[in-house]
């Protein structure tokens, strides 16, 4: 009655999943358009629940017009178009009626922090509050809890009433970390948030990430490569409007490329 | 090493006197406005005391004070605000934050310069043929407020945009971005830090209201009423018209009336302003970013 075959199937399938958690965010032959210049063509890529997805590049390649097609930032841009699919837990992104509650559930930071004109206290209730929750005592909770994650609460929980804007480039990056993170968000996307901030604090960002993982998914767009490896599960490599290879981070470095293209950026040749 | 070369000498002297030629017109546009107020005080500040404040004219207007008039354009100026403010405002929120650019914004921009532009007397031609005759208002507060309402309408369009506008649009996109609609993000970030900007161009509205003769004239202002108005629906003297009056209309009327009469009409606009001044440093002060 047994099977030698099919105990084997069972056994890779078995594997297959462990190995790979639910999708989270799919794109199929993503386009993105400013006018009549291309950003980005035909991408596909599957972004797994709870890793950390990293994308390298040169400028210009077309990451940050990734991030800004999944969260619908064309509308904000009449310019810009997006053709192709993207799937946000398995809903079609670009025909879905209800913007709002897709961009609720995902974080934004981008390269130049932006302390909104608030107090820090209020740049990070502000989310909570647009959900409906206006109780000081909730809110006082998610602010401190935001505040935490992001490692800036020691550094302000003594001047919570003070403009946020008054904070350090660094302070406010991560100012803009702890807002993101009041969405209480499925999705966290970063765009180079590393730019504007000092070694010590990128570093202290980057150890909040790995914890964050364990919460949400996680698009890191990067021009520092070393940060990729530190930090992303996979990574892609976008050059010239195109997503060159996508691969497990490590194989990435070690060598184990599909494309001397990759090869080369890692190591530093061009880019 | 820095010794000076016959060109830096040139510039120097070139710079030297473009410096002299913008000073010059600036203390040229300060003369009229010295001359004004100097004349108006030294002939008209004779007359104005509490009682030329707060009583009746007298005497067919030879004598007596100003107190209908000034009641008048308080009215007049108050319910003007009251119609323009709110249309004005949002007219603004809708143009820069939520239109696009296409035809349609377009043509609702070239018909709010057209308005700026087109004089008083017309305005109040169109006042008299749409709020008095076509309404039916009557000439009243009324038809009066509404004609200058009208007129006043670009001056709020056009600072409420400028002063939303002001407003970085890295703001609202963080703003957006966190699922935020658009009118969450102007009620909560948009319009509170543009709020100095819009009341600047209220109150600036309101110099301009207290002023305007020609609108008002056919519209609902009188050359004379021995009572006070009790409702918008009522004829009302104003300090504009009373001006022109007893400067031109009326034989006999003392030297110095007329001057005392555009005193306090100045010192009204006058004091509106410093008040937006020093209600725009107040906010500046408070700016957030």
């Amino acid at each position: 009655m047994v099977n030698p075959n099919t105990n084997l199937e069972v056994e890779t399938e078995q594997v297959a999943v462990a190995e790979e958690a639910p999708v989270k965010l799919e794109t199929n032959d993503l386009t993105i358009k400013y006018g009549q210049h291309t950003a980005l063509k035909g991408v596909n890529l599957e972004i797994r629940e709870h890793e950390v997805f990293g994308i390298i590049g040169p400028a210009n390649a077309g990451k940050t017009s990734f991030l800004k097609s999944i969260n619908r930032m064309d509308t904000f841009d009449t310019n810009m178009s997006v053709e192709g699919q993207i799937k946000f837990n398995g809903l079609d992104v670009q025909n879905l009626k209800n913007i709002y509650a897709l961009r609720s559930r995902i974080g934004v930071v981008f390269p130049l922090p932006v302390g909104l004109p608030l107090t820090i206290y209020e740049n990070v209730a502000l989310s909570p509050r647009l959900r409906g929750i206006n109780r000081k005592s909730e809110l006082d909770i998610i602010v401190e809890r935001c505040l935490t994650r992001a490692a800036l609460w020691d550094e302000v929980k003594d001047r919570l009433n003070s403009l946020g804007s008054l904070l350090s480039g660094g302070q406010q990056q991560r100012l803009t970390i702890a807002r993101a993170l009041s969405q209480e968000p499925d999705l966290l996307m970063l765009d180079e948030f590393s730019i504007a901030v000092d070694p010590v604090t990128t570093m202290r960002i980057e150890d909040v990430l790995k914890e964050l993982k364990q919460d949400m998914t996680i698009i890191l767009v990067t021009n520092l490569v070393q940060q990729a490896r530190r930090l992303a599960d996979r990574t892609a490599f976008f050059l010239e409007s195109e997503c060159v290879e996508v691969g497990n981070t490590e194989d990435l470095f070690t060598g184990e490329v599909k494309d001397q293209r990759t090869r080369d950026y890692v190591e530093g040749k061009f880019g | 090493m820095f010794a000076e070369s016959d060109l830096n000498a040139r510039n120097k002297r070139v710079q030297g006197l473009f410096r002299m030629l913008f000073l010059m017109m600036t203390i040229l546009l300060i003369v009229p406005v010295a001359i004004i107020l100097f004349t108006l005080v030294s002939k008209g500040g004779s007359v104005i005391s509490i009682d030329f404040l707060f009583t009746n004219p007298t005497d067919g207007m030879t004598a007596g004070g100003i107190f209908p008039a000034l009641l008048g354009t308080v009215w007049i100026v108050a319910v003007a605000l009251l119609a323009s403010v709110p249309l004005g405002v949002a007219a603004a929120i809708y143009l820069n934050e939520y239109a696009g650019d296409n035809w349609f914004t377009r043509l609702i921009q070239l018909a709010i310069i057209n308005l700026a532009g087109v004089p008083s007397i017309v305005h109040a031609l169109f006042g008299v043929g749409a709020f008095v005759i076509f309404f039916g208002f009557g000439t009243s507060i009324l038809a009066a407020s509404l004609t200058l309402a009208i007129m006043t309408l670009p001056i709020v369009i056009v600072s409420t945009r400028e002063s939303l506008r002001a407003v970085p649009q890295a703001f609202r996109e963080a703003c957006w971005n966190m699922g935020a609609t658009r009118w969450q993000t102007i009620r909560r970030i948009v319009l509170p830090n543009a709020i100095s900007g819009i009341l600047t161009g209220v109150i600036l509205e309101v110099s301009r209201t207290a002023g305007e003769t020609a609108p008002i004239m056919f519209t609902g202002a009188a050359f004379f009423l021995p009572f006070l108005p009790q409702g918008v629906f009522d004829q009302t003297m104003a300090m504009s018209l009373h001006l022109f009056v007893v400067a031109t209309q009326v034989p006999g009327v003392p030297e110095e009336l007329p001057f005392g009469v555009a005193l306090v009409l100045i010192a009204m606009v006058l004091i509106m302003n410093s008040i937006s001044i020093a209600f725009r440093m107040y906010l500046r002060g408070k700016k957030k970013w």
